[in-house]
C-alpha cells in the first residue's frame, strides 16, 4: 500500500464531508439502480413466448392505465396484463422481499451466511407444502381439492409462521431473545423438517414426488393478480420498514449491549425483524416456491459495493433482489420456450459465477 | 370460470405495488421496448383460423398418431416419447405437469389435449381464462380403460369414428390376450424393477403401472406387499422369490446386464437368478396403457413363458 504520511498541508477531510460525499455515493446508486429496475421489469413484460410487437405490448399497457377498453381486444391482451403483467410485479415483489430478509437476517444474526432460512420459515413452509403435495390426495379428495393451488400456499405460509413461531419461543428466555440460540435451534429444526420431508417423499407416488422436485426448485408460473393482491399486503410491510429497521441494525452491529446503551429498543428490532421476515418469506415461498440464493448473494453483492450501512444496504437489496429475480425469470421463460426452466436452476446458474467473480477480483479478504 | 372474458382483464385488480411505476413503466416502454424485444420477429396471430392442438400426455400424443390426426399437432409435452419422430417434429412445451401458460399460448391452440394430472393448476386455469378449447383425457389403467381414453381423444379431435374403430380393435386385442392368459399354467412371479442406483432396487409394487401389465401379462406381481414405486430391502427381494426381473430399456442410458443385476446379494438368491431371467422392455410400451399396450402385455407373457408358445396377436391394434 502507497500511503503517504499526509503533510500538513493537505487538510484532511472533515467528517461532515465525508458524510457528505457517502450520501451522495448512496443517492447515485439508489438512484441508478431504481432506473435500472425499472427498465428491466418493463423488458420483461415486452419479453415472452408469444411474440408481441413493442408496439403492441405500449398500447395494451397504455389501454389498462388509461381504462380505455377499445384496445383491449384479442389474445395478447390476457397474456400482457394477466400472465406477464403479474408475473414480473410478483417477481419484483419476492426478490425484494427474499433479498431484505437475507440482509436483516445477516445484520440480526451478525452472521454472514444467515439467510432467511434461519427463522425456520423455508423448512417449515417446505415440510408444509410437501405434506400438501403428498396427502393432499388423500385426506382433502372431494373437499379442498378443488382448490389445491390456494390449498398449496396457504399451507406454506402458515407452516412457516409456525416454525418461526416455535423457534422464537425456544430462543426467547425472560423477554430477551438469543440470536445464538435461535440459529441453533434453526439448524436443528431445519433437520426435522428435512427428515418428515424425505419420509413423506418416501411414502409419494412417482407424480407427486415430480411435483415436490419442481416446487423446491421454485417458479413464478403461477403469478396472478389473485395471488400478487394476496401477497403483496404482506411482503409490503418489511418494505416500508427498511428505514426504521436500518437504524436498529446499524446500532446492533457494535454488539448487543452496545446497540442496547446507545437507547436502541434491541429486544423490539429483533421481534418485529424476525416476524416481518417470518411473513414475507412465507408469503414468497407460498407464491413461487422455494428460491435459494437470492437471500444469502444480493445483500453481499451490495455490501461489496456499498459497505455495511443497512440504510443504503436494505433499499439496495430490495432492487438487487427484485432485479435478479426478474432478469432470472427472463431467462427461465425464454430459453427453453414453449416449456420453462424453474426459476431457482436460473437464480443460482447466473448470480453464483457473478459472486464468485467479485471474490476473486477483490484484493482484500473479505470480513463481514 | 367464465371464458369469453379474455379482452376484459381485470383492471381493477391491480396491487398496490404497481401503482406509482405504471406511468414511469409507460413513458420508458416506448423508448425501450422496441430496441429490445425485436428478438422474436412480429407477431403471427393471423394464421389462427386452423387448427392447431397441443397435447399434454404422451398416451394422447400416441392415439393421435396411431389415429393418423397428427398433422393438426403443433406441440406436445416431453413425456410423448412414442413415436419418436413426435419430440422432433412438434413443440416441446415441457413436463406435463409443469406447464407454462404463456408457452403454450405462444403456439396459438385452438384445442388443448390434457391428461389426468396435467398441471399446474394456476397455469390451466391461465389457459382456461384465455377461451382455449380446452379438453381432458381420463388416464385408465385397464383395459376398458384403454378404450374409454382413445373414444375420448377422438371424440374432443373430431375423429370420433376412426377412434371407435381403434378403441374395438384394442378391445378385440384385449380379449384375445385374455384367451392367451386362460392357457397359462402356474403363474410366474414378476418383480419390476424401476431402477438400481448403488444396487438398491426401486420396485413397482400393487397400484402401479407396472403391476397392471404385470397382470395383463398373466403373472404376480412379486412386490404386491408394496404400494406404488418404492425401495424394496434385498432380504424382501429373496424372500419375494420372483422367477424373473423386468426392466425399463431407455435408450442411451446404460442397461443393466444379467451379470450385474444378478451379482447383487439380494438378486443372486432369486428364482431369477437360477435361470439368468431379466428382460428389458421400452418404458412407454411397457407402461403407456394405449392401443399397444395387449402388444406389450403379450410380447411381456412371452418373455415370462418361453417354454409356451404365445402366439402374436392377430388383432392388431395399430394400423
Amino acid at each position: 500500500m502507497t500511503f503517504a504520511v499526509p503533510s500538513q498541508a493537505m487538510p484532511t477531510p472533515s467528517l461532515s464531508g465525508l458524510v457528505a460525499s457517502r450520501r451522495r455515493l448512496g443517492l447515485i446508486a439508489l438512484g441508478g439502480l431504481g432506473a435500472a429496475c425499472l427498465l428491466l421489469a418493463v423488458i420483461a413484460v415486452g419479453q415472452g413466448a408469444v411474440a408481441i410487437a413493442p408496439g403492441r405490448v405500449a398500447a395494451i399497457l397504455a389501454g389498462w392505465l388509461t381504462g380505455n377498453g377499445a384496445a383491449l381486444e384479442g389474445r395478447d391482451v390476457l397474456v400482457v396484463l394477466n400472465i406477464r403483467l403479474p408475473r414480473v410485479l410478483l417477481g419484483l415483489l419476492v426478490g425484494a422481499g427474499l433479498a431484505v430478509s437475507g440482509a436483516l437476517m445477516q445484520g440480526l444474526f451478525r452472521n454472514p451466511l444467515a439467510d432467511p432460512g434461519l427463522v425456520g420459515v423455508s423448512a417449515g413452509a417446505g415440510l408444509a407444502a410437501a405434506a400438501t403435495i403428498v396427502l393432499g390426495d388423500r385426506f382433502l379428495a372431494g373437499t379442498l381439492m378443488k382448490l389445491p393451488f390456494a390449498v398449496l400456499p396457504f399451507g406454506a405460509f402458515c407452516g412457516g409462521l409456525v416454525s418461526t413461531l416455535v423457534l422464537y419461543v425456544i430462543a426467547t428466555r425472560e423477554g430477551r431473545t438469543s440470536v445464538a440460540t435461535m440459529l441453533l435451534a434453526g439448524v436443528a429444526l431445519g433437520a426435522l423438517s428435512g427428515a418428515l420431508t424425505g419420509l413423506l417423499s418416501f411414502v409419494s407416488d412417482d407424480r407427486q414426488l415430480r411435483d415436490l422436485t419442481f416446487w423446491s426448485l421454485g417458479s413464478l408460473g403461477g403469478a396472478s393478480w389473485t395471488k400478487l393482491s394476496a401477497v403483496a399486503p404482506i411482503i409490503l410491510p418489511l418494505l416500508l420498514l427498511m428505514p426504521f429497521l436500518a437504524r436498529g441494525l446499524n446500532g446492533l452491529m457494535l454488539g448487543e449491549a452496545e446497540a442496547y446503551h446507545l437507547g436502541i429498543p434491541v429486544q423490539r428490532i429483533k421481534a418485529m425483524a424476525i416476524l416481518l421476515v417470518a411473513l414475507a418469506v412465507g408469503a414468497s415461498v407460498a407464491a413461487a416456491g422455494l428460491i435459494g440464493f437470492v437471500g444469502i448473494v444480493v445483500p453481499h453483492l451490495v455490501r461489496l459495493w456499498v459497505g455495511p450501512d443497512h440504510r443504503l444496504l436494505l433499499p439496495l437489496s430490495a432492487l438487487g433482489g427484485a432485479m435478479l429475480l426478474v432478469a432470472a425469470d427472463i431467462v427461465a421463460r425464454l430459453i427453453v420456450a414453449p416449456a420453462e426452466l424453474p426459476i431457482g436452476i436460473v437464480t443460482a446458474a447466473l448470480g453464483a459465477p457473478f459472486f464468485l467473480w467479485l471474490l476473486l477480483r477483490r484484493t482484500s479478504l473479505l470480513d463481514v | 370460470m367464465s371464458t369469453g372474458k379474455a379482452s376484459h382483464p381485470q383492471v381493477t385488480a391491480g396491487s398496490p405495488v404497481s401503482r406509482p411505476s405504471r406511468r414511469d413503466a409507460l413513458a420508458a416502454l416506448g423508448l425501450a421496448v422496441p430496441a429490445l424485444s425485436g428478438l422474436l420477429g412480429a407477431p403471427t396471430f393471423a394464421q389462427a383460423a386452423t387448427d392447431r392442438i397441443v397435447v399434454a400426455g404422451g398416451v394422447v400424443t400416441e392415439v393421435i398418431y396411431a389415429l393418423g390426426q397428427q398433422d393438426r399437432v403443433v406441440g406436445v409435452d416431453s413425456t410423448s416419447l412414442f413415436p419418436a419422430e413426435a419430440l422432433r417434429q412438434k413443440a416441446n412445451i415441457g413436463y406435463v405437469r409443469a406447464l407454462s401458460a404463456e408457452g403454450v399460448l405462444s403456439l396459438k391452440p385452438t384445442l388443448l389435449l390434457l391428461i389426468d394430472g396435467a398441471g399446474p393448476p394456476d397455469a390451466i386455469s391461465l389457459l382456461t381464462e384465455s377461451g382455449i378449447r380446452i379438453e381432458r383425457i381420463a388416464d385408465g389403467q385397464t383395459p376398458e380403460g384403454v378404450a374409454v381414453k382413445i373414444r375420448a381423444i377422438g371424440t374432443a379431435i373430431g375423429a370420433a369414428e376412426p377412434a371407435a374403430r381403434l378403441a374395438d380393435r384394442t378391445a378385440a386385442s384385449f380379449r384375445e390376450l385374455d384367451d392367451l392368459r386362460s392357457r397359462l399354467g402356474r403363474k410366474r412371479r414378476v418383480l419390476f424393477v424401476l431402477s438400481l442406483q448403488n444396487g438398491r432396487a426401486l420396485v413397482g409394487g400393487r397400484n402401479s403401472s407396472a403391476d397392471g401389465i404385470i397382470a395383463l401379462a398373466g403373472a404376480e406381481n412379486a412386490a404386491a406387499a408394496i404400494e406404488g414405486y418404492k425401495p424394496m430391502t434385498d432380504e424382501a427381494i429373496i424372500a419375494a422369490a420372483p422367477d424373473m426381473i423386468l426392466m425399463m430399456s431407455n435408450g442411451g442410458n446404460h442397461r443393466t446386464t444379467a451379470e450385474e443385476l444378478f451379482a447383487l446379494p439380494a438378486f443372486s438368491q432369486t428364482p431369477a437368478a437360477a435361470a439368468k431371467r431379466l428382460v428389458h422392455m421400452d418404458g412407454l410400451y411397457l407402461l403407456g396403457f394405449g392401443p399397444r399396450t395387449p402388444m406389450a402385455a403379450r410380447d411381456l407373457m412371452a418373455s415370462i413363458y418361453p417354454e409356451t408358445t404365445i402366439p402374436p396377436l392377430t388383432t392388431g391394434a395399430v394400423p
